[in-house]
């Protein structure tokens, strides 16, 4: 077990790696001056020349990957052009936030979609079912951005039960990790986000679960199970359901690939000052460290699902060989 | 995507002893076809699907003479005051923009952008993973690992963050989109498609035609290929309403093509003029348009399920 993560562990560095020069050759590629997004182009050429060089700009794309790497491998991503801050202390700033609402929406997901998918295969063949697979389909092809502005519309602007935007009240400024996230202002202004997000994610363990469900009730041991007489909740969760939850456990880690894109998205609509936030603004600023450090840190939180799930999976299910 | 990919996984077996009842290539097909008529017939929800689907599509085509305005049009009242940001009425079914433009025309215009986005990426990342599966489940050893390092890899590349990377670095237009949706989606239809492949390129019948002297590419596409087509066209399914909701997504966040009118660039401005919060009637018919095309094609691709899975048939 040890010799398997360690072996997933060097795969994964060696993945974040590659990521990362593929995002400097995107990032070199691309049009558009970086330094006349952070000075005025008009100013004289031998000031302009002094910034290039100050940012390094000036070498040879060999010469800058070769930094590049090195400052990678200690963690410097670099300091941001419009913030003028390191871009690893943004990023921890960010980071936190992001990972707050992409879990509390996981977490709702999950539960609702576990319990909603186990119940639909109880359900299997009724109209029931076919509504809740309808549902969960309307979900899933509703964009989260969109489900997003509805839910603003509805319950920020028209009800007011909820605030629009950010993350705490307009002008407060926390500075430690406690004060900002561990309040109740903090909690009202998570559920909407929450809510949308896992609305989102919600189709895909209902799902699973059910089809996975399906497979587990036409066991032998479920028939057994009824045929000692034992009440129908108890067969539904007790015997089958504990059972199909190994496919939804694996299938949810992965899906955070896919989770982190409507991870962007819901931040951007609700101004939710996380990593995804700022990796738009970053490209649109052509801030490139910025940009290239969310896009490393992202793709590392994505990686590190995967080794999750599939560390979990090994565990829950003696079976596989490592 | 992925519960799709885990649960055909899982199946395989199944398609295997269905395979096994109707052997040879060109009938397989021919049948596949025939119990996705039957089911259509009694699934009401996938005839659902089909029907809606022919509606976008003929919306689609008939985009411009369906449209009674110009998307871009401003519309002025009697007094020569422009019509800002007025709810739905006769002559505006879906009201108008802060800058007076009819929103119906462009939710209509949107139609075909949508459907020319989903179906060309659609084509493009199922033609690249089919080949990439069948190469690489048929050749297995160094060309297999090789090729599902790769898709590894591309497994590794958060979606979103990716797209708008390349859509911000390319000039913005509609087939930037689609090539940016497409580099990185095949993965998952070339994992899919292997996983089948591995198993019929172990089948008798495989061996018969190499013993008989038949090429590589032949066996490929000539007995391989017809066994996968079903199970291809699902993933295409998929991939259509993957590509559609991504390239609303670019679209929103303002990394689509300014020029095009779609539905994304229709919630884009919408949210950019902050009116978002007021004028419900421009936000409601883009999303709700989404919503209605995606799940036409879930509904569809739910009969197409049944092809390729003959348990789900027994229903």
């Amino acid at each position: 077990m040890a010799g398997y993560i360690i072996r997933r562990l060097l795969i994964m560095v060696l993945m974040i790696l590659l990521v990362s020069t593929m995002i400097f050759l995107l990032f070199r590629t691309m049009p558009g001056d970086p330094t006349a997004s952070m000075v005025d182009p008009s100013i004289p050429s031998e000031a302009r020349q002094a910034l290039l060089e100050r940012y390094g700009l000036h070498e040879s794309l060999w010469t800058q990957y070769t930094i590049f790497m090195g400052d990678l491998l200690r963690l410097d991503f670099g300091s941001s052009y419009y913030y003028n801050r390191p871009v690893l202390q943004i990023i921890q700033n960010r980071l936190p936030a992001t990972l707050i609402l992409m879990f509390t929406a996981m977490l709702f997901a999950y539960l609702i979609g576990i319990f909603g998918g186990a119940w639909m295969a109880w359900k299997r063949g009724t109209k029931l079912e076919s509504t809740g697979i309808t549902l969960s389909l309307i979900f899933r092809s509703a964009p989260t951005f969109w489900v997003g502005m509805m839910v603003i519309l509805v319950f920020a602007v028209r009800l007011g039960w909820f605030p629009a935007q950010g993350m705490r009240t307009t002008g407060y400024e926390g500075t430690t990790f406690g004060e900002i996230f561990i309040s109740l202002d903090f909690l009202r202004h998570l559920i909407l986000p929450a809510f949308t997000a896992g609305l989102y994610f919600l189709a895909t363990p209902a799902l699973i679960m059910r089809n996975s469900m399906l497979e587990v009730l036409s066991e032998d041991y479920i028939e057994m199970a009824h045929a000692k007489g034992l009440p129908e909740r108890q067969v539904l969760y007790r015997h089958a359901a504990r059972n199909a939850l190994l496919p939804v456990v694996t299938a949810g880690a992965l899906f955070i690939g896919m989770a982190i894109g409507g991870q962007v998205l819901i931040e951007v609509v609700f101004s939710w000052p996380g990593l995804g936030r700022e990796i738009v603004q970053a490209v649109t600023r052509s801030d490139y460290p910025l940009a290239q450090g969310c896009f490393i840190i992202l793709s590392t939180v994505v990686m590190v699902m995967n080794l999750i799930a599939d560390v979990v999976y090994a565990v829950l299910d003696p079976r596989i060989a490592y | 995507m992925i519960d799709i990919l885990r649960r055909i996984g899982n199946k395989i077996t199944q398609l295997i002893t269905y395979r096994k009842i109707h052997a040879g290539g060109r009938r397989n097909t021919q049948s596949a076809l025939s119990i996705f008529f039957t089911n259509l017939k009694q699934d009401k929800l996938a005839l659902v699907g089909v029907i809606l689907l022919i509606c976008f599509i003929f919306v689609g085509i008939f985009a411009e003479t369906l449209a009674p305005h110009g998307p871009r049009d401003r519309h002025y009242d009697e007094q020569g005051q422009i019509r800002r940001l007025e709810s739905p009425s006769a002559a505006h079914p879906f009201g108008t923009t802060d800058v007076g433009r009819d929103i119906f025309s462009q939710v209509i215009l949107g139609t075909r952008t949508a459907l020319l986005v989903g179906f060309i990426a659609a084509l493009l990342v199922t033609f690249v993973g089919s080949v990439v599966g069948i190469v690489s489940g048929y050749f297995g050893g160094i060309v297999d690992s090789v090729l599902m390092r790769i898709v590894d890899f591309f497994y590794a590349i958060p979606f979103i963050p990716f797209v708008i990377v390349l859509a911000a670095i390319m000039r913005p237009s509609l087939w930037n989109v689609i090539l940016a949706v497409s580099m990185l989606s095949w993965r998952t239809v070339a994992r899919i498609v292997r996983s089948q492949v591995l198993s019929i390129s172990r089948r008798p019948y495989i061996k018969a035609a190499k013993i008989a002297g038949a090429g590589h590419v032949r066996i490929m596409f000539k007995y391989i290929l017809p066994n996968v087509i079903p199970l291809v066209l699902l993933e295409m399914a998929f991939m259509v309403n993957w590509a559609i909701m991504s390239e609303a997504s670019i679209a929103f966040l303002g990394f689509g093509d300014p020029r095009e009118t779609s539905w994304g660039q229709i919630l884009h401005m919408n949210f950019v003029s902050g009116y978002s919060r007021i004028a419900w009637w421009w936000t409601a018919p883009p999303g709700l348009a989404i919503i209605l095309l995606l799940v036409s094609i879930f509904f569809l691709a739910r009969s197409l399920e049944a092809v390729v899975d003959p348990r789900l048939r027994k229903r």
